[in-house]
């Protein structure tokens, strides 16, 4: 039998070659679209992460503040020299204080109930604060206008976050409070200023007094001790498999290690420290220290890849003009092309740092995941990081934590873009095509 | 000011300091050699210097890192000692509080609370005092002996460059053992802690038991609160609803990330110019830049909630702690690796294939189905076990955005747990470091680490495949 296509004339034949060819070029069509959407869908998600966070996270720079009237009575702090004297500042009861001013405001609010609940519009921490300010700027007592910290559900009211029209039941604040919040915002005497507080201190129990200070200085502790041990150890293992490995057995099991322990879950380094640092040698908890050292492992084959690459980069001549001119190998590697490659050490180092810095697992394990109010001083000292802080804050139940680690979330962003930028813009700088 | 001499960061600067003096004590007394032996030195002068600074320095900080690190321990072990001669039925669980106590007692940050523990706390300063005196003298002898050593030797015909660059290639070659020595640190402190699991929990239990509920003892534990036996003991550890969870979760996120990163990779490879190329890929690389503690937050509070409303509104009950969100949200993190992997993959394909696919008439698009992907597929299923390998280790998104309970099933919507969660729990609560809950923490963690290393190793594995094929 003759084959079908033969009895067709030359313009059937070109239909069905026309029309078979469309379909053929619709399979290209088809990928292209797919692979526009795929990006598309990913950007929509990057945009959509971002903007989610910025949008939960930038009221988180205002905190609202009211203002009181209150004379503070010097006689009770001072001593028999009339010198402050700080033990009488410790014992005195600066919330009572606060709390009293503030009632006074409202001379009208009777009853326990209704005192009570008024005076939860301040911060519990106000008195707190204020003796800290006393303690630091004591003529700040001879001063009668005072402007406090308002409490976290107050806060929450004033920048809109609170839901005014659900039930009264269901809101954290009710009719009453929200009416004296009102009352006062009339004769602007409750106001928002910019939230100084939340990079000068460290965290607290209570939201508005919570500060990102301690996990931001607990991360440069940890990162510094990463740098300090990872960048040489890489340096030094790069230039050593380079140039001194004699290819072999022993060479070949440490690239294989690695290229594993890139690719090893960061919550094994966690559970290492935690049994080999903390558990064996007894180091302390929860310290920068320990964090560091576990970070400089994690990071130390990012580091030690990367300087390989940067050393091969730099051309041979570079190395054999060194040695034809009678260095040592030693001398070629450290004096000649050392410095060649230090530019792309040092963008592989910042990138690595710059995992380091958003790693949270690990820390948990060796405890750093700990609530510490005070800002630390050592390495030694019980101190969290800015991720850890973030996922403690998200932990929490109130509703004013979740801003402040939106905002904690883009101040470490801020730090990892900018570690990345100065990466980008050393390697342009330095870079050199050869 | 003795107790910063004595501290380790003060033997830390004498060293320093003395190291310093050495260099140049070597180099005075190397060109007063010279001066007298009138010969011309081997190496240049500074190879003297820091020969003689190897020899004051390094033994030095040796004793010191070690001492330092094996005190700690002993310290603790002698104020525990005399703790229980005071308190002799102090309870196990108070013992850290009370060493910490002491220790800030004796550093002065707090005060004594009564006199027994001023006494131990004198008792353990002075201890810790002579102790630290002791390291001191002992490091600053040791540097000093070594530096007196080194200057000892040097004459002009010592060849110092030499031992120098020797010295530098032992340390170098150290450096690198560095990541063999990190691979042993994990396996044998992995098994060790595992072992001691398994001698109180059968193996067979843990790998087959299909339940799994470390903290259903505490709960028998109050019922039988006088049964002192029954508590902390008798949990159930069967791993195989947890591994379940971690694959299901794992599952979902490559049901999320492999379409959309193949995808991705492939029109960045194919089809797109290199202007887009070069604004979308860095972009793309921003996601895999974000921290996943971000991802974590994303996902436990806005996905997490979203799907919960959705399924509501569609009469479905959703777990807010979904395996669905938390899979989703790890898909979206793994895009970025799956498509830049593919990527790299996808360009290596050499171009004669495709201008032999083009040459024979094939069109763009069957040219990339019929002729690149099948020559790419062993470098993207490389990528896509890599890709799984990281989902599974993955730990703060899950932590955050998955739940703590155990349960066997296959639906998306219903809340499982995973490894990685299950280790964050048993190992981040109040509990004692020796318990079996804490132990099986580590069986899961040798079990997280063996199943990641096979996938990395059957991924490179794979990868390699490729490399050979087209050379």
């Amino acid at each position: 039998m003759n084959n079908p296509t033969d009895m067709l004339t030359a313009q059937q034949r070109q239909d069905i070659i026309r029309h078979s060819l469309q379909k053929r070029h619709k399979t290209e069509r088809r990928l292209r679209w797919a692979g526009l959407t795929a990006i598309t869908i990913a950007i929509s998600f990057l945009v959509i992460l971002i903007s989610n966070i910025f949008l939960n996270g930038y009221t988180a720079l205002l905190q609202s503040e009211l203002q009181v009237e209150m004379t503070i009575p010097k006689a009770e702090l001072v001593d028999e020299n009339g010198d402050l004297d700080a033990a009488r500042i410790m014992t005195f009861n600066w919330n009572g204080l606060v709390k009293k001013a503030f009632r006074k405001k409202f001379p009208d609010v009777k009853g326990m109930m209704d005192k009570r609940s008024l005076g939860d519009l301040v911060s519990d921490n106000a008195g707190y604060e204020l003796r800290l300010q006393i303690e630091k700027n004591p003529e700040l007592m001879e001063q009668n206008l005072f402007w406090i910290k308002t409490s976290d559900d107050v806060d929450m009211y004033m920048k809109g976050r609170l839901d005014a029209s659900l039930p009264e039941k269901m809101r954290r604040l009710d009719d009453k409070q929200i009416g004296w919040v009102d009352q006062l915002k009339e004769v602007s005497e409750i106001r928002k200023v910019f939230n100084t507080g939340f990079f000068t201190t460290a965290d607290s129990r209570e939201p508005e007094s919570a500060g990102i200070l301690g996990a931001v200085v607990g991360s440069a502790m940890a990162l510094m001790v990463t740098i300090i041990l990872a960048l040489p150890l890489a340096v030094m293992a790069a230039i050593y498999l380079e140039y001194f490995a004699r290819p072999g057995r022993v060479t070949d099991l440490i690239e294989v290690n690695i290229n594993n322990l890139a690719a090893v879950p960061s919550i094994v380094f966690g559970l290492l420290g935690l049994s080999v640092f903390l558990g064996f040698f007894n180091m302390p908890r929860s310290a920068p220290l320990v964090g560091g050292m576990v970070l400089a492992l994690m990071t130390l084959p990012t580091i030690i890849i990367a300087t390989r690459a940067s050393i091969r980069a730099v051309p041979t001549s570079i190395r054999d003009a060194a040695l034809g001119v009678g260095a040592s190998r030693m001398q070629a590697a450290l004096d000649h092309v050392l410095p060649q490659a230090a530019p792309g050490i040092l963008t592989g180092t910042i990138i690595g740092i710059a995992q380091a810095l958003g790693e949270t697992a690990p820390l948990i394990m060796i405890g750093m995941v700990a609530f510490v109010v005070d800002v630390p001083t050592s390495i030694t000292d019980p101190a969290t990081a800015l991720p850890v802080q973030i996922f403690i804050w998200s932990d929490s139940a109130e509703r004013a934590f979740y801003e402040r680690s939106s905002l904690a979330i883009m101040v470490l962003l801020v730090f990892l873009i900018s570690m990345n930028l100065l990466a980008v813009i050393l390697r342009r700088r330095y870079e050199k095509t050869w | 000011m003795t107790a910063f001499f004595t501290s380790f960061t003060g033997s830390l600067l004498w060293l320093i300091l003395i190291s310093a003096g050495i260099y140049f004590l070597s180099l005075r007394r190397l060109s007063g050699q010279i001066q007298t032996s009138q010969s011309k030195p081997h190496s240049l002068a500074y190879y003297y210097g820091r020969y003689a600074v190897i020899w004051a320095f390094f033994p030095a900080i040796i004793v010191l890192i070690v001492w330092t690190s094996f005190t700690r321990p002993l310290e603790n072990q002698f104020i525990i000692q005399s703790l229980s001669a005071a308190y002799p039925d102090l309870p196990s669980s108070f013992v850290d509080l009370k060493i910490a106590q002491i220790k800030n007692i004796s550093s002065g940050l707090i005060a004594a609370e009564d006199d027994i523990m001023r006494g131990l706390a004198d008792q353990y300063g002075y201890a810790s005092d002579r102790l630290s005196m002791l390291r001191y003298v002992t490091v600053i002898l040791v540097s000093l002996i070594g530096g007196m050593f080194a200057i000892s030797r040097i004459k002009p015909h010592f060849k110092a460059r030499v031992v120098f660059e020797g010295f530098l290639r032992r340390v170098f070659t150290f450096a690198a053992i560095v990541a063999i020595l990190t691979t042993i640190g994990i396996i044998v402190s992995l098994t060790f802690e595992a072992f001691r699991f398994f001698t109180q929990y059968h193996p067979i239990d843990f790998f087959f038991g299909t339940h799994w509920s470390p903290n259903v003892a505490l709960r028998e534990g109050v019922e039988n609160a006088l049964d002192e036996d029954v508590g902390g003991s008798s949990g159930s550890f069967g791993m195989i609803p947890v591994m379940a969870g971690t694959l299901l979760i794992a599952f979902i996120a490559m049901l999320v990330a492999v379409p959309i990163g193949l995808f991705a990779a492939i029109y960045m490879a194919e089809f797109a110019s290199r202007r887009v190329r070069n604004y979308v890929k860095p972009t793309l690389e921003v996601l895999a830049g974000i921290p996943t503690v971000v991802y974590g937050f994303f996902a436990a509070l806005t996905i997490g909630p979203f799907i919960r409303n959705l399924g509501l509104f569609a009469g479905l009950d959703v777990s807010s702690q979904s395996a669905l969100a938390a899979g989703a949200v790890m898909g979206i993190m793994i895009i970025p690796f799956i498509s830049s992997l593919s990527d790299d993959v996808i360009t290596a394909v050499p171009r004669s294939l495709r201008d032999g696919a083009l040459g024979l008439g094939s069109t763009r698009g069957e040219m990339i189905t019929k002729v690149v992907l099948p020559a790419a597929f062993p470098g993207l299923v490389g990528a896509f076990l890599l890709a799984i390998s990281r989902a599974i280790g993955e730990t703060m998104i899950v932590v955050m955005a998955a739940g703590v309970s155990a349960q066997l099933t296959a639906n998306p919507l219903d809340s499982v747990t995973t490894v990685t969660v299950q280790i964050v729990m048993l190992l981040t609560g109040d509990t004692e470091f020796d318990s079996v809950k804490t132990l099986s923490a580590f069986a899961l963690g040798i079990t997280l680490f063996v199943v990641t290393l096979c996938l990395n190793i059957a991924a490179l594995s794979m990868s390699r495949r490729i490399g050979g094929r087209y050379e």
